[in-house]
């Protein structure tokens, strides 16, 4: 176990702009606290920056406990960091040792353009959502609730696939940078569904087609989207959405 | 002294009885034909359960939609982190349950602070909710045999939550995200992320478009629209430590307000009693664990106080189950309000626990020696992972220590029956507005009311203010807008050019504590008026020696909060204002003056029973009270009882 203060260097990507070219650069933080969250750390090294005169490091993060996707970060070369299941705002210092050298980077992939720093732009992932990942069904249109059973069991592996929470650590961690993770928890949560059905085919095609033209790369299972993914989304998934796939090019689109 | 408005608040209720006003009002309010609808445009400011349902919503009906939020994207929106579930009067398990019951349960948990016509109809709707929320794909709980699984929560003794397991409001979320990216693909919504509103542009007493900064280029643009919609949600944040996401803020509310928007019943915040406590000074937020847990999780302390034992080793007759002590028939599920209170008095009483001594025990022993592990991982697996991951502490072993924290804010911009302000043609929905909880929200009852207001509400009375209204073009060059460009313009730089000493942050710290030691679960007379006091000398601080580094044109997160800041600086001292005047306690809002020999909260309905709506009279100027009176007709206030 850790004591209680730690001290630290982090490497730190710093990058003006989207078309400057970025570097790290190195700060040594004293006497953090095991107790922080990683996201802490930083704001501790941002007040610390200020104070100096230096422009603090601009990283994405909101909600801080682990569910609405904003933060990202590759620690020491790992997508959210080395805790399993776990986001970045729920990290905490205690995993790391007196003395350890933190290098931190952005999401680096083509789909996600750096903004500023370790902040990227992943609106790629809301134009392959509004390509097809949804039920097209107006407001007021909806009949009882209870008129569309669904069993229990197949419920539990919609919702599996439906925690995902858009983060882009799949992508980040993926030697090709491919959007396949997140993009079969959406195609199979709404394949396995009843209300998913009548879109299933054109569903499956519309998106893999934006995924494509927003310049992910191709899925080579590898498997390392999901054991960098904080939800715990199964590549099962993936499989899914291949069998969709096949299936909406051998019967056609709906 | 209070200013006072001679003349009160009219809220365009309709006449008639409370089930039957909405049915009615639909028919009576003007419709704009299919046609035309393409020829108006709507501005919704925030994408989360109410901006996002409205946005979708409109769009689908035909109007041109702008949607704008501050996040990366529309998905972000703090709703996503509403864990415990969402209500609706469905009564599927047959115990009991009614619209008019669902009603009843939200009006007594507001303490008789609320507007009975809206609780009505937001009663009604919550079933069309359900119904709308599964068609989209929403994977609710389920039964065995494929119907909707339904928990309970505080407050009612009734079972009517529909729930995603720990992860409702991410569900529901991503149902209106997805709805709004439908519309987004057919042109009908047009989407603009990573954008914050500066200012309401207002054209002859009628709102008419915003200011944003383009967070990613600082570039400050105009747009305008035939109305705007503001839903932004709570103000939570101005305690710096809340439950809220770390970009919550008052901004686009305040900025309204500054325009002339009453705001009300600042003054309501609610304080939930199941959080982790806090760790350290370096603390940013604070985490939420679900009420839905107080359905297993039974609340105590050591009965001796300064019991130093590890809580397994506690034996029963040495545990002060205090919430099923004072309150037998609400047990654990009082609501939160009062929760929050027990424990601040247990704790203050000297048997909190833990390194702090700020903490309560919130123990699953039985729960799980009665349903097993299992059970009780697959209905709050989520929650205990991150309990575990914030503490290191496995809650399956040992219990955990919880203490309030604040959550939801009650209060917000004034709105009438059709959700609209007191300004024509600005409408504000969910947590933003303040009309359906009154003094205290009930669980699980934040997310019916964001999606009733963006699904089932505006949609028809926005309608009615298009159909209804002269609405000439507003040209971006319009005086209007190029003064409020300027506005936006001139603040920023105001900001940038104090070039002090003292980071954002730190006053941000500064200012949550003076709100959480005088305006937090219990207030008084002398701590409101010394917050008064604090606040208007950290503001003049703020002013001379923040510290904003890095310049206006381009991506700068210390300019953001410091604008953020800015603004939680006024309105705190509306907040405490407000909690001065309000000479009563009720709901979320405790004065320890007036309270029972028991310690519950006194209400004084004869001088209280209104709406406190504030107009703005600039900064540091009193502002202006207006009342809106409250009628209860059919549910008759009483002294809240749950025990």
């Amino acid at each position: 176990m850790s004591s209680d203060l730690i001290n630290l260097t982090l490497r730190v990507w710093r990058q003006n702009d989207p078309d400057s070219q970025g570097q790290f650069e190195s700060y040594q933080l004293n006497g953090v606290s095991t107790h922080m969250s990683f996201l802490e750390m930083l704001d501790v090294l941002n007040e610390q920056l200020i104070e100096s005169g230096q422009e603090s490091v601009a990283f994405d993060h909101d909600c801080r406990e682990g569910i609405c996707g904003t933060c990202s970060l590759m620690i020491n070369g790992q997508a959210h960091g080395p805790d399993k299941a776990t986001t970045t705002c729920q990290l905490h210092m205690r995993r790391f040792n007196d003395g350890d050298t933190v290098t931190i980077e952005p999401w680096r992939a083509t789909g996600f353009p750096v903004v500023k720093d370790l902040v990227v732009d992943r609106g790629a992932f809301d134009r392959i959502i509004s390509a097809g990942g949804y039920v097209s069904v107006n407001t007021g249109n909806a009949p009882d609730g209870n008129a569309i059973p669904i069993a229990g069991t197949t419920q539990e592996v919609a919702m599996d696939a439906a925690a995902c929470i858009g983060c882009g650590a799949c992508v980040a961690a993926c030697k090709n940078a491919s959007a396949m993770l997140f993009v079969s928890a959406k195609v199979s949560q709404l394949a396995i569904l009843p209300q998913g059905q009548q879109e299933r085919s054109e569903r499956v095609v519309s998106m893999v087609s934006q995924m494509d033209d927003e310049g992910f790369g191709s899925c080579t299972n590898t498997s390392e989207c999901e054991a960098a993914c904080p939800a715990e989304i199964s590549v099962s998934n993936i499989a899914r959405l291949n069998r969709e796939y096949l299936r909406a090019s051998l019967c056609g689109r709906d | 002294m209070v200013r006072v408005a001679s003349e009160t608040l009219n809220s365009r209720v309709p006449e008639g009885h409370v089930d039957q006003i909405w049915d009615k009002h639909r028919f009576n309010m003007k419709l704009v034909n299919p046609a035309n609808k393409r020829k108006f445009s709507v501005i919704v400011v925030g994408t989360g359960l109410a901006g996002g349902s409205a946005a979708a919503s409109l769009a689908e009906l035909g109007y041109e939609v702008k949607s704008f939020c501050f996040q990366d994207s529309p998905r972000r929106a703090h709703s996503i982190a509403a864990q415990g579930g969402i209500n609706a009067a469905k009564n599927y398990p047959n115990d009991g349950d009614s619209i008019w019951r669902l009603f009843y349960d939200t009006v007594k948990g507001g303490d008789y602070r609320a507007r009975e016509a809206n609780v009505y109809r937001l009663a009604q709707v919550s079933n069309n909710i359900i119904d709308q929320c599964v068609a989209q794909g929403v994977p609710f709980a389920r039964e065995y045999g494929g119907t909707l699984a339904n928990r309970s929560f505080g407050g009612a003794q009734v079972s009517r939550t529909f729930y995603s397991r720990g992860q409702t409001g991410q569900q529901l979320l991503l149902g209106a995200y997805q709805a709004m990216m439908r519309q987004v693909q057919l042109g009908k919504v047009q989407l603009y992320a990573r954008r914050e509103m500066l200012e309401l542009i207002v054209v002859d007493g009628v709102a008419r478009g915003i200011i944003v900064r383009n967070l990613v280029t600082g570039q400050l643009e105009t747009h305008t629209a035939d109305a705007v919609v503001m839903s932004t949600g709570g103000y939570g944040n101005v305690y710096y430590l809340s439950t809220n996401a770390k970009g919550c803020n008052v901004t686009a509310a305040w900025r309204c307000h500054k325009r002339g928007a009453y705001f009300a019943n600042p003054c309501y915040t609610q304080i939930h009693p199941t959080c982790i406590p806090v760790s350290g000074d370096y603390q940013s937020k604070l985490t939420l664990m679900s009420e839905s847990l107080r359905n297993d999780g039974r609340v105590w302390v050591p009965k001796n106080a300064g019991d130093s034992r590890a809580p397994a080793e506690i034996p029963d007759e040495d545990r002060d189950y205090y919430l099923e002590r004072r309150y037998p028939s609400f047990g654990n599920l009082v609501p939160r309000d009062v929760a929050s209170r027990a424990a601040k008095e247990r704790c203050d009483a000297g048997f909190g626990v833990g390194d702090t001594n700020l903490a309560v025990y919130l123990d699953f022993r039985d729960a799980i020696m009665r349903v097993g592990e299992d059970a009780i991982r697959k209905k709050y697996g989520n929650l205990f992972h991150m309990y575990h991951k914030t503490t290191a502490e496995d809650p399956y072993k040992v219990p955990m220590r919880i203490f309030p924290a604040v959550h939801y804010t009650m209060g917000g911009l004034w709105v009438d029956y059709h959700l609209m302000s007191n300004l024509p043609g600005l409408f504000v929905l969910g947590e933003a507005n303040f009309s359906d909880h009154g003094a205290n929200r009930l669980g699980a009852s934040a997310l019916m009311q964001g999606l009733s207001d963006g699904y089932f509400v505006l949609p028809y009375t926005i309608g009615d203010h298009l159909a209804t209204s002269e609405l000439p073009t507003v040209p971006e060059d319009h005086p209007a807008c190029v003064e409020a460009l300027e506005s936006a313009k001139g603040r920023i730089d105001q900001l940038l050019s104090v070039q002090g000493t003292r980071t954002v942050d730190s006053f941000h710290r500064d200012l949550g504590q003076i709100m959480w030691d005088n305006c937090g679960m219990a207030r008084n007379k002398a701590g409101l008026e010394s917050a008064v006091g604090q606040i208007q000398e950290l503001r003049e601080q703020f002013w001379q020696n923040v510290r904003v580094l890095g310049n206006g044109q381009s991506f700068n997160q210390s300019l953001e909060k410091a604008g953020r800041v800015a603004d939680f600086l006024e309105f705190g001292e509306l907040l405490a204002t407000d909690a001065l005047h309000r000479e009563e306690s009720c709901g979320g809002h405790f004065r320890e003056e007036h309270q029972t020999d028991e310690g519950e909260a006194k209400r004084n309905d004869e001088k209280f029973n209104y709406v406190a709506a504030w107009e703005y009279n600039g900064v540091g100027e009193d502002s202006t009270l207006h009342k809106e009176p409250l009628s209860f007709d059919n549910v008759p206030p009483a002294t809240r009882s749950y025990k």
